[in-house]
Order: C-alpha cells, then structure tokens, then sequence
C-alpha cells in the first residue's frame, strides 16, 4: 500500500501527520481515499480534476506529469510525495 | 589554448567516462562544468546573457546589472561584468554559502540577501521589486531570458554531440531549467529519440517549510515538454553519489552533480544495453566544503544537515 507524504504546509488538514498509508491503483483513487479520510485537504491538492498549482506530485521519485498524470499507476508503489513547488520545480497544473 | 581575456575561455569542457560508478552494460559520462573560468556552467550562461543585452542595446556602458541568483550565475556574471566594465548587484537566499558571498564580494559586486525560508523564490521576488523601483539597472532575468538555454542550445550541446554522437539520454539539474531546455532542445533536434531527464533535489522540511502554496514561481525558461521525465533526489542519495564520483572516480564535485549521476544511473535500466548517458557536472565542490557535506562522519546525519541548504 502507497504511503503518502504530506508537505509540513498541509499538515494541519492531517492532524499533523506526515505520511498517511492509503491504498488505490491510481494516483486519482488515493487521492481520493486521502480526501475522504481528511476532508479539508480537497481545496489545497486540487483544483477540479487537476493537481493544483504549485504542487508536485510524485510516485516512487517521478513526477507524474511524465507517467500519466492523475493516472499514474501506483499498486506496486512504495511512496506517493506531495511537494510544493520551488524555483525551477514548476507547476504541474501551470503546464497543462 | 590561448585568449585575448577570460570572456573567451568559457566552454569546451571535459567529457569523462566513469567506468567505476556505470551500471554493468552502460557507460556514463560526465561533462565537467566545473572546469570552467569561475568554476561552473553558468560561466556560459552569463557570458551570452551579457552578450545579447549588449547586442539588442538593452545594456550601455557603465549600466549597473541586478541578478537573483543563489551564486553561480552571480559569480560567472562577476567575472563577465568586471571584464565589460558593468557595474554588479546579486540578490540571493541569506543561506547561500560563505564561499559564493567572499567570491561575489571579491569579484566587486554588491550583495542583497533575502529570507532563506523563501529560497530561490525570494530572490526573484526581491531583484523584481528593486528593478521596478530603478529604472537605471538592467536586470537579465535568467529565469526567464531566452539567453539562458540559448547558452546550452548553442555551446554545450553540440560539444556534447561532437564528442559523444551516440548519446542516449541526458540528465541535468533542474535550476532555472535553461540547460534542460537548451541542451535538450539541441539533443532532440540531432537524434528524436535521446531521452532528456532532469534531476530534482528534494530539500528538507527547513526549505518547503513556510512556502505558500499560492506563490510558485514557474521559471519561462523551463520547457517542461521537453523533458521524458523529472526524478527527485534526495540530500542522502546525492550526497552518496557524489562521494562516491570522489572515491572511485577520482573527481570532486558539488552535490548537485551526485543527484544528477543517480538518475542516470537509475535511467540505464530503461535503455537499450550498451547505451551512454551523459550527466551534466554543474560544479566541483569547492564552493560547498563549509557546508560539511564532504566532511567525514555519518552521512544520514551530514545528508540531514544540508537539506536545509539550496545545494543546486
């Protein structure tokens, strides 16, 4: 099962939990396993049915723009991480 | 080799094999940036931003230049702006190494520092306040002036397709994104089916901290679609390839260089055998011996000490 990793900025809709155990064969499904179980993070990680700006999202180290976006497969993955963007670590979502 | 001043002796790097750290059935490369004047790639990149201002007549003579940069950029342009006669102020995350500063300040220029919680961010957020506010300087922007991969597009790939004609894949850092995309544009343009890879480092929680999810900033000169995929790296796993590159390859680098050789490592595996890769070495690593990441001691806990550190 994928474990989730939560940036420090988005902790505080996790009850400050950094990595969350969630599973799902897409990045799309534990995402939304993730929302169910905390709610409040819907409005920061998307924005309709994209990745909200300004966040990378990553399975097993590579960003998911380049492995189907929301679709990336994930049941052999060890870990999913959500990073905000920083200089020259652009928007996934900027680029669509 | 012989040139009428150090403007003129930037490029033409080594290309070196590393036949010690190259996964069995492949062979890596590393193009050795450090080896230029003021000991990285930007040296390129300063000189064709300087370059095309003065060939457009956006800078005249004795026309202060303003900069964000986290040091390499600022030390190359220096260099450039002390030959031309330009005047030079850097602003740069407080955190930036001692090294970069005394270089910076040796080399004449002026320095502004901004939040180191903000990283690189804030140094763009600053030098655009402080150029709106003064119309006289000329700020080259590297994140966003076609100068920057145009650097790469014109000199660093084709040594590359000189010495190597059979390159597979390449693998950068991804700072401004000005090599991924100058190189990478270039590559694809020889050979379509060379992969362009960039490396990511992953910074610890001190660095993405306090970041504002609302205020990214997406550099223009990164062309996102010409890369086939970006692989964050860690501090730990940079920091064990770049030892390593010092341990069994005899060559001494910056961390940054250690982030890309793991992901050409890690890419071998989708390439046909016998392939090679070139990673691209951005700088030694004489710049970062204050921040204790060649220190001897346990790794996890030096790697632990500078995530907090822009080591790219």
């Amino acid at each position: 099962m994928p474990v989730v990793r939560i940036p420090s900025v988005l902790r505080k809709h996790t009850d400050g939990e950094a990595k969350v155990a969630i599973d799902g064969a897409s990045v799309r499904d534990v995402f939304a396993g993730l929302i169910a179980k905390h709610p409040d993070l819907a409005e920061s990680l998307l924005d309709g049915d994209t990745v909200r700006g300004f966040i990378n999202v990553y399975v097993d180290d590579e960003d998911i723009r380049y492995i189907g976006g929301l679709d990336a497969p994930c049941s052999d993955t060890e870990e999913i991480a959500i990073m905000p963007a920083v200089a020259g670590g652009s928007s996934f979502q900027a680029f669509r | 080799m012989i040139f009428g001043d150090i403007s003129q002796a930037i490029g033409r790097t080594p290309l070196v094999g590393l036949p010690s750290l190259s996964p069995k059935g492949y062979m890596l490369y590393l193009k050795l940036e450090g080896q230029n004047p003021t000991g990285s790639v930007k040296d390129r990149v300063a000189k064709y931003l300087i370059d095309e201002a003065e060939r457009l007549g956006l800078l005249t003579k004795g026309q202060r230049v303003l900069e964000p940069t986290s040091g390499n950029t600022g030390i190359g342009l220096a260099a450039i702006c002390t030959v031309k006669g330009y005047p030079l102020t850097c602003v740069m995350p407080e955190n930036t190494s001692d090294e970069r500063k005394q270089l910076l300040t040796m080399f004449g220029a002026e320095l502004v520092f901004s939040p180191a919680t903000e990283g690189s961010n804030g140094s763009v957020r600053l030098a655009r306040e402080m150029a709106a506010k003064d119309p006289d300087v000329y700020m080259p922007f590297q994140y966003g002036n076609a100068a920057n991969a145009l650097a790469h597009y014109e000199t660093t790939a084709p040594e590359i397709i000189a010495d190597l004609p059979n390159v597979a894949a390449f693998v950068a850092g991804l700072g401004t994104g000005g090599t991924v995309t100058g190189v990478g544009r270039r590559l694809k343009a020889w050979n379509p089916n060379v992969k362009i890879l960039a490396a990511e480092p992953e910074y610890g929680d001190l660095v993405y901290g306090l970041r504002n999810l609302d205020e990214g900033y997406i550099p223009e000169v990164l062309d996102l679609d010409v890369l086939d995929s970006r692989i964050k790296v860690d501090s730990l796993r940079a920091l064990e390839w770049t030892r390593r590159l010092a341990s069994e390859e005899g060559i001494f680098a910056g961390v940054s260089t250690g982030a890309s050789l793991a992901v050409a490592a890690r890419v071998c595996k989708r390439l046909p055998v016998g392939s090679e890769v070139v990673a691209l070495s951005p700088d030694g690593g004489w710049k970062y011996l204050s921040t204790g990441a060649y220190a001897p001691g346990d790794i996890k806990e030096i790697a632990t000490a500078i995530s907090g550190t822009l080591w790219a």
